[in-house]
């Protein structure tokens, strides 16, 4: 067990920097789950803390130890990578003992080992199999099990599910979280599966180009994401952007001129915005309702049914689109007018710059995003 | 019930075809193959077929080079015959028999060395340093070079008085007087070896890292996370991998090195010492104008590397049609 301490790590291949500055505080057993758009140095991150690569700059610990020269034997952790890495020559016995030989452990201790992580994972029909005789889950659980036998202090997946179809992804992704209530250590994860994330982690870190965009719980990271990329890049479908201008700051919050629309006022403070600024509205596609007398209308394009809900995706005028999710089967047919309101307590305001600004304090606005007892008593 | 009667009934004489004969379908395909296959089989008939037969059947006769169109059919006495006694023919001939050995050792020094030095060559070549692809490049031109003419380069440096490499010996203190390499029966066959290593060494790391870059990376970084030694990383790992290829490797270099005749006659012309089983064949065949007997030869060379490779591909399981791995 052991916690994981990234200080202003620096990652440069040549002259292209990869990772610029990541301060980052991993606690012992945490679940951590690194997150982002495809090239934006998630897997970096993960091969520089397991010493698959050598950090530029900046400082790794691992359970208080600084590990920069340490080679990834001598740290402490256990990698499961996405394409599995299975020796394909040998069983999967002797896959998961392989490693082992060398620590000098005795055949009876390597066995007990290797056959209670095989209980664990439900292999142990398996084990005198070689790779190619598996299925894609089954080879997974081997390269899962390869890491539980070393015991590492910290365990490090690298989009360990996306070689598998759907179904198994489900379930391969409950018996890792089971995995991490079980054996308490702590884990990295990477994916750039959102559902993954959100499902997994104690904490989301939301990479984008190589800098931390975001960190902290995945409701936190859903209900309040502190800029544009993260507001985009969670949440399916995405949430719904609107540039506005800002007609009105007051003490109860901002108001903005929607496009072709009426005002809105959203309940957050101006943070240094000014009346004529343009900010960017977000708005998730489950909270913009169908209703009689909405702040904008627009004309129904597409209409998605899934069974338990309905997408809607509304023409407002000059190319502004948005999506709506509302609950059941559709009661709207293509090509139709409706009328749209948007709840204010759950609209995102964005700056230009594309920072989020912050809500309200609680105390002494009646706008405030819950109705907490906070806000009651004040 | 009325239904699983029915399914039973209906899938019985289903499959009766299937057993019965092939589908037009198949047997036009079948047909296609044939003809597709059948101009490389004429060829393959005419320029490999034919002359192995001729040279078969000459091996049964008194064939002459000077009149090759006048011969008798004397059975089995090239091989082996009994006059008044005593026994003559190929199967008797002491220079015969030193030459199959000559032949057989030089084979099995050379290929394996060659094999333990292409591996080592491949796995440097295949870690990534600056001036990868160059090195790739200029270790080939060995095996570029037309063996006759590197032979006859290894000659001069080789020779006993003008020879460079004396000269560096000598110079060194390694040597008290110059060596006759080629002609020395000592040093003779080990200089071939030493040429034929020089030469080939670059083919075999070639096939060898071939296989290398087959091999997936990421099992090379599990190997690391688990903290296994590199020496154990190639013996358990990397060499089971590319035994296949390896295997075949040695098998290609065993055939040519196993009917080995240019690099031997220009380094040593028909020395006792260092014939190889082609220098004995073209001997008799050419210089002695015997073509009976050199036929015979040619087709005991045939048998014995035929025998060989099929006790090596046993040795090694290898399944040249199928997977190896």
């Amino acid at each position: 067990m052991a916690d994981v301490v990234l200080k202003n790590v620096r990652k440069s291949f040549g002259r292209a920097r990869v990772i610029h500055g990541v301060d980052l505080d991993v606690k012992d057993g945490e679940f951590l789950v690194f997150v982002g758009p495809s090239g934006c140095g998630k897997s970096t991150l993960l091969r520089l803390i397991a010493g698959l690569e050598d950090i530029t700059s900046g400082d790794l610990f691992i359970g208080g130890q600084r590990v920069n020269d340490l080679a990834p034997a001598k740290r402490g952790i256990a990698m499961v990578f996405q394409s599995y890495a299975l020796y394909p020559h040998m069983s999967v016995y002797d896959n998961m003992a392989f490693g082992l030989e060398l620590a000098k452990s005795s055949k009876a201790q390597i066995d007990a080992k290797v056959r209670e992580a095989a209980r664990m994972l439900q292999i142990e029909n398996l084990l005198d199999r070689k790779p190619r005789q598996l299925s894609g889950g089954q080879r997974q659980r081997v390269a899962i099990g390869r890491a539980i036998v070393r015991d590492p202090k910290v365990f490090l997946f690298d989009e360990p599910l996306s070689n598998l179809d759907a179904a198994l992804r489900v379930q391969t992704r409950i018996e890792i979280a089971k995995l991490h209530t079980d054996t308490r250590a702590t884990m990295i994860y990477v994916t750039h599966d959102q559902v993954e994330a959100m499902t997994l982690a104690d904490r989301i870190v939301v990479l984008n180009a190589g800098r931390i965009e975001q960190v902290g719980t995945p409701l936190e990271l859903y209900h309040r994401p502190a800029n544009l990329f993260v507001a985009g890049f969670l949440g399916s479908p995405q949430m719904n952007f609107i540039t506005c201008v800002v007609s009105h700051v007051g003490s109860d919050g901002v108001q903005v001129q929607l496009p072709n629309a009426g005002m809105i006022t959203v309940p957050v403070s101006s943070d240094g915005v000014r009346v004529g600024e343009t900010v960017t509205l977000g708005i998730r596609p489950d909270h913009v309702k169908v209703s009689a007398q909405g702040t904008l209308t627009g004309r129904i394009e597409l209409v998605e049914e899934l069974g338990e809900n309905h997408l809607l995706y509304v023409d407002f005028g000059k190319d502004r689109h948005l999506t709506i999710r509302e609950p059941g089967d559709a009661r709207h047919g293509i090509g139709q007018e409706v009328s749209l309101s948007l709840a204010p307590e759950s609209c995102h305001l964005f700056k230009d710059s594309g920072e989020a600004l912050p809500l309200i304090a609680p105390t002494g606005t009646p706008m405030a995003r819950s109705p907490s007892p906070a806000t009651s008593a004040a | 019930m009325i239904m699983s009667g029915a399914t039973i009934q209906a899938s019985a004489p289903a499959r009766e075809t299937v057993r019965g004969g092939r589908s037009s379908l198949t047997r036009s395909r079948i047909r296609a193959a044939w003809i597709f296959i059948a101009p490389t089989l004429i060829v393959l008939a005419l320029i490999a077929g034919w002359p192995l037969a001729r040279t078969i059947w000459f091996s049964f006769t008194d064939a002459n080079l000077n009149s090759l169109n006048d011969y008798e059919f004397i059975g089995l006495e090239n091989y082996i015959a009994n006059y008044d006694g005593e026994w003559l023919g190929l199967l008797t001939d002491t220079d015969w028999w030193r030459s199959v050995w000559n032949t057989v050792w030089f084979t099995a020094i050379s290929v394996s060395i060659e094999a333990v030095l292409g591996t080592i060559v491949a796995l440097i070549l295949n870690a990534s340093f600056p001036g990868r692809g160059i090195m790739r490049a200029v270790i080939l031109i060995p095996w570029a070079i037309p063996t006759v003419v590197s032979a006859k380069m290894w000659n001069w440096m080789l020779h006993d008085q003008f020879g460079v490499i004396n000269d560096m010996l000598l110079r060194l203190g390694l040597i008290a007087a110059p060596i006759t390499w080629t002609a020395n029966p000592d040093t003779a066959l080990w200089t071939v070896v030493m040429v034929d290593v020089w030469k080939t060494t670059p083919f075999m790391a070639l096939l060898i890292l071939a296989a290398l870059q087959m091999l997936p990376g990421d099992i090379y970084e599990a190997a690391k996370v688990d903290g296994v030694h590199p020496v154990r990383v190639f013996f358990r790992v990397t060499l089971p991998l590319i035994k296949p290829a390896l295997i075949v490797a040695v098998i290609f270099r065993a055939l040519d090195a196993l009917r080995v005749f240019d690099l031997i006659y220009v380094l040593t012309a028909n020395s006792r010492d260092t014939m190889s089983m082609s220098v004995f064949a073209r001997q008799q065949l050419v210089d002695f104008q015997e073509v009976g007997l050199g036929s015979a030869a040619s087709t005991l060379i045939f048998l014995i590397i035929a025998l060989l490779i099929v006790i090596t591909m046993a040795a090694g399981r290898v399944r040249l049609g199928g997977e190896t791995r």
